[in-house]
């Protein structure tokens, strides 16, 4: 079975300080995989790597089976990657099914030319409306996202996130900030996209959300891949609980 | 029957409309500032002016001129993908600058001197007056048009937040090339009828004042709003062809003003009368 992401020796320095050092994981179709780490480990790195904002010194990154160098964040959207950004970033301009609906008309927005001539924005809005149901923030789809709870916009990214149908869905922290039973709430509607099939990667520090809903974890710290595997196996890996428990006598 | 005074002041206002708009296209609905959007209004009434001067139709003047605004504003847009906000402004401005500094050198272009003796519309002054009342209604109903599209639904996305946008699969640099050649295009339409109007264009007519009027006119009225930018622009048009006052102290009154507008209502007159009807319903 092709793996829907794959990456591949991975290496960033920023100066001289090495934010990744020679990392690869993949992540499998339907999986949904946590990728945590202690702060500074790397994690937001490699997302934007996976993204596109930052370019690796070396390593490939492969979104089913295809390499995504040199694409810009935008085509790499395109092709297959959704994205919920760590800090919320709505569009405030507009309402909060406008912003689910802005991405479901990706094939509408593809060429500047040819959005000049489409007005029919209804297949749009149904879309977004199942999408903003579907994370349980339907009843604010009118209001403007800056009008709105953290927990609501948290859920409104993750909409967003997903009307782009992606093959491949990246949550940067969508826990944070959030109050313990907001969280296990959010986790959970994370748990049932994955269940219906699509393939996550969560990046997240709620240790106790991450094992409870993840198939499988990728630690990294300082820069480099400490652990992979099953999340009760790694969580008890004396390396792992080392780089952590470090972690959390600082916190 | 309107004198020629009424036709005058009406083909100024129809300009005036036609540049305010294009501009609020590319700051109002795209969020791309531009201190510098007069050089487009001059790139337009000078390939106009020189087109008929050489024999060419009107209407081919105006149309050239709306073109090669446009061109030249996707290569401003091009050279201005790299840069935001404040330094976009700064940008812009040496664009403006940049015209007026090269125009001034020019010989073939009348140097410092311009252009004058520019003909006659055939149509007359009453048909120009109605040319430029109606490239402003058009562009108006084009604007209404484009808010409601997929473009202009993306500019919504890339005004808000640039990064962003790239989240959600919008390719921001071409929509923001889309966004500047429209606009300067349509700049370009308005200086044609700008040189077919005053019959005498020289560098100076489109320096950083203009472009500082234009951009009063759009944040008076209300970034965005088709509306009311067609008001600030009609009514700041006509104020100084009115009241010698205002044309005397023109610059004083509209820093004023939008020193007024920034600090009471930045969301203009149409912010101001939307605050209006929300207290009246209350």
């Amino acid at each position: 079975m092709t793996a829907v992401l794959e990456v591949t020796g991975v290496t960033v320095t920023f100066g001289g300080v090495t934010a990744l050092d020679d990392v690869s994981f993949v992540v499998h179709p339907g999986e949904l995989l946590g990728l945590i780490g202690p702060n500074g480990a790397g994690k937001t790195t490699m997302l934007k790597v996976v993204t596109g904002i930052v370019v690796p010194q070396a390593g490939t990154v492969r979104l089913a089976n295809a390499d995504l160098a040199g694409l810009p964040t935008h085509a790499r959207m395109r092709r297959g990657l959704g994205l919920a950004q760590q800090l919320v970033r709505t569009f405030d301009n507009v309402s909060t099914i406008e912003n689910v609906m802005l991405a479901a008309g990706r094939q509408r927005t593809a060429s500047p030319w040819a959005a000049l001539f489409q007005v029919n924005r209804s297949v749009e809005r149904r879309i977004a409306l199942e999408l903003l149901e579907r994370v349980g923030i339907a009843d604010a789809a009118e209001q403007r996202p800056d009008h709105l709870p953290l927990g609501y916009r948290k859920r409104l990214q993750v909409a967003r996130a997903l009307a782009l149908d992606p093959a491949l869905l990246l949550l940067d922290e969508p826990l944070a900030g959030l109050n313990h039973v907001e969280a296990a709430a959010l986790a959970d509607v994370v748990r049932g996209i994955a269940d219906d099939g699509r393939t996550v990667v969560l990046i997240e520090h709620n240790l106790g959300e991450v094992l409870r809903i993840t198939d499988r974890l990728v630690v990294l710290d300082s820069g480099r891949k400490i652990g992979d595997g099953e999340p009760g196996a790694v969580i008890r890996d004396p390396v792992v609980h080392a780089a952590y428990i470090g972690e959390g006598e600082a916190a | 029957m309107i004198g020629a005074y009424e036709i005058s002041l009406l083909t100024t206002i129809g300009i005036a409309v036609t540049f305010a708009l294009s501009l609020n296209l590319v700051t109002g609905f795209c969020g791309q500032i531009s201190l510098g959007h007069a050089a487009f209004l001059g790139t337009g009434a000078y390939v106009a002016a020189m087109s008929v001067v050489a024999g060419a139709p009107f209407a081919v003047g105006l149309i050239a001129g709306g073109l090669v605004a446009a061109a030249v504003g996707a290569v401003v847009g091009l050279a201005s993908l790299r840069v935001r906000h404040d330094f976009l402004a700064i940008t812009t401005m040496g664009v403006g600058f940049l015209f007026v500094g090269f125009t001034r050198q020019q010989d073939w272009l009348g140097g410092e001197m311009g252009i004058a003796g520019i003909p006659e519309a055939p149509f007359g002054k009453v048909g120009l007056m109605v040319v430029a009342l109606g490239v402003a209604a058009a562009t108006a109903a084009f604007s209404v048009y484009l808010k409601r599209t997929w473009m202009g639904f993306a500019f919504d996305a890339i005004a808000a937040d640039e990064d962003t946008a790239r989240t959600v699969a919008i390719d921001v640099s071409r929509y923001k090339l889309a966004a500047f050649a429209l606009g300067t295009g349509i700049a370009g339409l308005a200086g044609g009828l700008y040189a077919f109007n005053i019959r005498f264009i020289a560098p100076d007519s489109f320096g950083f004042v203009e472009s500082v009027t234009v951009l009063a006119m759009v944040v008076i009225g209300g970034i965005g709003s088709v509306l009311w930018v067609t008001v600030a622009a009609a009514a700041l048009a006509v104020l100084p062809q009115w009241f010698q006052a205002v044309d005397d102290y023109k610059l004083l009154l509209y820093g004023v003003l939008l020193f007024t507008v920034m600090r009471l209502s930045p969301g203009g007159l149409a912010g101001l009368v939307a605050r209006l009807v929300r207290g009246v319903r209350q």
